[in-house]
């Protein structure tokens, strides 16, 4: 079988950018790991127990427990934009797995609804981004860009979904094909390709943008913290130093 | 005020988010501080001359040794949660006082010289170098941040702008730009042992002449000790209560406590100082350096428990930092927390019937809680999560007959910063001071129309000053500030006092119960 051009082309970019996307992450997560936190500094009332902090943070994590208590508004688009990125992502792991586990054939449905709970969440986002003064005065040309990028790969890939079809089975071949090195063609389908390409830009962009919110949430002192200062000492490397003075 | 040079924002009836009006507040800076204020911190006496390299590289430094500074500056994504949050942006409607856009300062910096993103599009990601506007604009909007927290309650990860400000300042420190007000203070601090560098004698016959009014008032001779070596408490409390007003009156309600539980105490003149203005810049090394004057004096005296007097941001270093920086206590009595603080002590005799109070001795107030930030976000009493907001509330309902709560999202976790801490209780920061207090005052307003407020009670040294100072630009009056061991000493009945002929002239009057119980 002849492998096109563009097939090699997708694939290398795809090689690249899950590499960059590993790479960067995990040496983000590693330096997050790696630097100490010096002092107690959760956010009070905060759990006293390990098992609260855990509690603590699932609710930030699947609910956005303290976006819901600043801001209705941000918190219904963001909330709405991560569930169904969530769900779509799980719906997505019918390309890269053979065969098809159980619970990923029942989720296929609402996975594809997932995308229209991610289109209002963006539109909403968006919108807010421009019209509220003072979420204009700190937005950056990449806060807008960010979310036109997330929003076109939920659209080409709605328009794949609900309208224009693609060929799926090539597709899971080529995925599959990346995984075990062994490199399929992919349809030259134009809205398919720009749908791959934005999300291996994505993959680029993630480790070195303020998408690093995902990992970084889970390693916030002011979260993750155990309220105990009194009754444990907290000293980190650094400052062990200066207690030998 | 005849002397102000600015407006007194006007108490708004429903608070709605104000718009912004760009660098309305780029002029408010705090006097900067001399040599004299910065050489004994450990920081050169002005700026240097390659201000701009040391300070790239200190802000590395803090990136590598402070886990929440580094995660809060990638983490922010600018969704604006935090954006209507901070009283400084509500008083003052200048944009650079939002959370976000006052971390930005910091943020565009970091992302110009330690991101890729921003050093190769920098202008895609809003970073830029660090020049002396940029500085400049650090020195502004970094003392316009009371470090208060109320912004990492709402952040969906928590980001604090606190840390950030510290880190800003602990830069500029290090290039000699320091500010006048805290480093003075912690300067004296180092020298002499406390914020208003009263010595030992002076101290002393403060509290001698507190003896004295006490037994004058009730007949009762309540000590005032200082440097009692083998005493069981250490009392740490702000220096202010020494003599400030309403503070004084707080003071003279621990000794109350004290007395009347029989329990032996004495302040130190060595560490005769709860507050650790080292938080406020920054400075991990004058914080615990300030704070092992606390250590050594427990030492010296021998004592078996350290209590802490009403301070806010004292109680945070007290509770959160002090076992970190000064510990380990083993050699004190470990069987009260360490540190504990005076609430509760209090709130625990109150729980033990240790305590008679008559509560109609406080009839002639109305009160309501202000919860001071530190203790509220960045501390705790008792031994349940929320115990900061419960314990200062039940000694309140003990001592008085009438409380109503401000409204829900002004108090407890929410609630907003008196307008004066984080370091920027100074007279050159009277206008940031006065519009910061503004939704406070909204707050206040409310109750004393709904339920006829007179009176606010408060547990730190730095709310009760800046109350004192800015009620009457809100017209109120400076003595509707209280502290809340002012409402314990009002109210607390002493073991053989005097009667007073004009309080106890009602012949069914609870005071009759409580004397012949005593």
């Amino acid at each position: 079988m002849q492998i096109s051009i563009l097939s090699f082309t997708v694939a290398a970019i795809f090689y690249l950018a899950f590499f960059v996307f590993a790479y960067g992450l995990i040496s983000k997560i590693l330096q997050y790991k790696n630097t100490p936190a010096p002092l107690k500094i959760p956010t009070m009332p905060a759990p006293t127990t390990q098992a609260g902090v855990v509690f603590r943070m699932s609710k930030e994590v699947v609910f956005f427990e303290s976006l819901f208590k600043s801001s209705k508004v941000t918190w219904l688009f963001g909330w709405l934009f991560h569930f169904g990125l969530f769900l779509d992502m799980l719906r997505h792991l019918r390309y890269f797995i053979d065969p098809i586990w159980f619970w990923v054939l029942i989720i296929q449905p609402f996975g594809k609804y997932g995308s229209i709970l991610m289109f209002i969440g963006l539109a909403g986002l968006l919108t807010r981004r421009i019209i509220v003064d003072r979420v204009r005065y700190i937005s950056s040309p990449s806060d807008h860009l960010m979310l036109v990028l997330l929003l076109s790969i939920t659209t080409t890939g709605m328009a794949m979904s609900f309208y224009l079809g693609a060929d799926v089975i090539s597709v899971k071949s080529f995925f599959i094909g990346l995984m075990t090195f062994n490199i399929q063609n992919i349809p030259s389908d134009p809205v398919l390709v720009s749908h791959l390409l934005m999300v291996a830009s994505l993959m680029i962009i993630f480790p070195y943008s303020k998408l690093l919110h995902a990992p970084g949430l889970f390693f916030s002192p002011s979260r993750n913290q155990v309220d105990n200062a009194r009754e444990k000492r907290h000293v980190a490397k650094w400052a062990e130093d200066l207690e030998k003075n | 005020m005849a002397d102000k040079k600015f407006e007194t924002p006007e108490l708004r009836e429903y608070p709605i988010i104000p718009k912004l009006q760009k660098d309305v507040m780029a002029h408010s800076q705090p006097f900067i501080a001399k040599d004299s204020h910065n050489e004994p911190l450990g920081f050169p006496g002005e700026l240097v001359e390659d201000w701009h390299d040391v300070a790239i590289k200190k802000m590395g430094d803090l990136q590598s040794k402070y886990r929440g500074l580094q995660v809060y500056l990638d983490s922010c994504v600018k969704c604006g949660a935090c954006t209507d949050k901070c009283h400084y942006y509500v008083g003052t409607t200048d944009p650079k006082n939002m959370p976000v856009a006052r971390q930005d300062l910091y943020r565009k910096v970091y992302r110009r010289y330690f991101t890729f993103a921003g050093k190769y599009f920098p202008k895609l990601v809003g970073a830029t170098d660090l020049t002396k506007d940029v500085l400049d604009d650090w020195y502004s909007y970094f003392h316009q941040c009371s470090q208060c927290r109320r912004c990492s309650v709402y952040c969906p990860y928590g980001i604090d702008t606190a840390e950030i400000s510290m880190a800003a300042r602990e830069v500029m420190d290090t290039i000699g730009v320091g500010q006048k007000y805290c480093n003075e203070i912690i300067s004296k601090v180092h020298k002499i042992g406390n914020n208003l560098g009263l010595p030992g004698p002076a101290l002393l016959d403060t509290l001698e002449g507190l003896e004295e009014d006490v037994e004058e008032e009730t007949g009762v001779e309540v000590k005032f000790p200082l440097d009692v070596k083998g005493a069981d408490v250490l009392l740490i409390t702000p220096s202010a209560d020494f003599f400030a007003e309403p503070h004084v009156d707080g003071l003279i309600g621990y000794a109350k406590v004290f007395h009347e539980a029989g329990i032996s105490w004495t302040v130190s003149s060595h560490a005769s100082e709860a507050a650790n203005f080292g938080m406020f810049i920054g400075s991990y090394e004058n914080m615990r350096k300030l704070a092992m004057r606390i250590r050594e004096a427990a030492l010296e005296l021998g004592v078996k428990r350290i209590v802490f007097g009403e301070c806010g941001h004292a109680w945070r270093v007290a509770y959160s930092f002090l076992n970190t920086l000064a510990g380990p206590w083993d050699f004190l009595d470990q069987n009260y927390p360490i540190p504990q603080h005076i609430c509760e002590v209090t709130y625990g005799l109150i729980q033990d019937n240790k305590l008679k109070f008559d509560k109609s001795l406080n009839d002639d107030m109305v009160l309501t809680y202000h919860d001071s930030c530190n203790v509220a976000r960045a501390s705790r009493m008792g031994d349940k999560a929320g115990g900061q907001f419960l314990i200062p509330r039940e000694v309140i309902k003990a001592t008085c007959n009438n409380f109503h709560d401000m409204s829900k999202d002004t108090i407890k976790e929410g609630t907003f910063c008196c307008g004066g801490g984080g370091g920027l209780l100074t007279d050159d920061l009277m206008e940031l001071r006065v519009k910061g207090a503004l939704p406070r005052m909204e707050a206040l307003r409310k109750v004393v129309e709904d339920h006829g407020v007179t009176h606010m009670a408060a547990i730190c040294a730095i709310c009760k000053s800046q109350f004192a100072k800015v009620f009457p630009y809100y017209d109120f009056s400076m003595d509707q500030i209280v502290s809340v061991h002012q409402l314990v000493s009002n109210a607390i009945i002493l073991t053989g006092q005097r009667d007073e002929n004009d309080q106890n002239d009602d012949e069914n009057h609870p005071q009759q119960d409580i004397d012949e119980a005593a």
